[in-house]
């Protein structure tokens, strides 16, 4: 039931906006949409004033990683509409070298979530009035979230006694870093474990 | 051990002496001379033990355990501690939570702030050493290579009893070790 409105709801939206929507999809009970790049003010303007939409709050804005792919980023925005009880999530696929055109126009919020973007991804927004880091630490270098980023990142800090100040250098690890296996035996693993083959025999 | 049996002890007495005697020779000794003798030091750490104001540096969740602890159920207070807000009201700097690099320096400029004698308590475990986060891009190992450490009170997040056996840990410190010049 919930999907049928879903349904509706991105129906409307293609016809209404074909020059915007590449494809649109309802999944887990919500409604996404993939977006053309530079018609993503228009699109985000439209959900807000559109009587069938008003997709009036921001939620969110966050990027995906895929590092194998050509258009290696997606930008993800989350609205909410408090007239229709409506969530709508927008996805727009970004190359690393791609200008993504800021929404602040629009929707005022966006400003801190476009530079955490920004910060994590290194996605660069276009027309953004204060694109600096947001999160990490000031002369920070990389971008924390890509796929290739080390957990470790390259610097740590200490207090050096003789300077009398927190001096940054390479990291160190004490320890070395240990990477568990947590998938769910439940949820089931998709590799071969010793013992497996019993169980095909078994059969 | 001393010796038991059947429930009456033979041997020699283990369990110390009698607190509410010795207290009460003490307060007769007061109520007769009217003043008592002890050493300047004896005094200055009994006054130091009884009035750790701690600067309140909540950094993640240990900073609610550590509210917990000066709430009425535990009331780290009735040990004549108070929160306070300055460091340079402070005696003691109860680290509670995950100390990032970007928040390092701000920690050893409130650090570099308070009066001396001053003490730190490190808690829970990714102040002792970055706990969960230790592989972090952005997480200091431990806030002991920021500040240093007195007591370390571990935990994710420790208890408020936790905090506040710490806490006595360090005055039990500051009692054996305490000189007036640090």
């Amino acid at each position: 039931m919930m999907s049928d409105a879903l349904s509706e709801l991105g129906t409307h939206i293609e016809l209404k906006r074909p020059d915007c929507v590449i494809g649109w999809e309802v999944a887990f009970g919500e409604l996404t949409i993939d977006v053309v790049l530079a018609n993503i003010v228009g699109f985000v303007e439209f959900l807000k004033t559109d009587a069938t939409c008003k997709f009036s709050s921001l939620v969110d804005i966050t990027g995906v990683d895929y590092p194998d792919r050509i258009k290696r980023f997606d930008v993800v925005y989350h609205l909410l509409s408090m007239y229709q009880n409506q969530r709508i999530r927008l996805r727009v696929s970004v190359r690393e070298d791609d200008l993504v055109p800021s929404i602040i126009e629009v929707h005022p919020c966006a400003n801190w979530f476009e530079r955490e973007v920004f910060d994590m991804f290194g996605v660069i927004f276009s027309g953004h009035p204060d694109l600096r880091r947001l999160l990490t630490d000031y002369g920070f270098r990389g971008h924390p979230l890509r796929k290739d980023f080390p957990t470790t990142g390259y610097t740590e800090v200490r207090y050096d006694e003789a300077l009398k100040r927190v001096v940054y250098e390479p990291v160190s690890l004490v320890q070395e870093y240990r990477q568990f296996d947590f998938m769910s035996p439940w949820e089931g693993a998709h590799y071969i474990l010793p013992g497996d083959e019993k169980k095909e025999g078994a059969k | 051990m001393g010796v038991m049996s059947q429930g009456v002890q033979t041997g020699t007495n283990t369990a110390g002496m009698d607190r509410e005697v010795a207290t009460q020779q003490l307060n007769a000794e007061l109520q007769d001379k009217g003043f008592l003798l002890t050493s300047v030091d004896d005094v200055i750490n009994w006054a130091r033990t009884g009035s750790l104001h701690w600067m309140t540096f909540g950094l993640a969740c240990c900073a609610v355990e550590m509210m917990h602890t000066s709430m009425p159920r535990y009331d780290l207070e009735r040990y004549g501690t108070a929160p306070r807000a300055s460091p340079r009201q402070s005696d003691l700097m109860i680290v509670a939570g995950t100390l990032t690099n970007k928040m390092a320096p701000a920690l050893r400029k409130v650090y570099d702030q308070m009066p001396e004698p001053r003490y730190v308590i490190s808690m829970g475990s990714c102040a002792n050493g970055g706990g969960y986060y230790h592989y972090s891009y952005s997480v200091v190992r431990g806030c002991d290579r920021i500040v240093p450490v007195d007591v370390y009170v571990p935990g994710c997040p420790p208890t408020a009893e936790a905090l506040m056996y710490g806490l006595m840990q360090l005055q039990r410190k500051i009692r054996r070790t305490g000189t007036i010049v640090r």
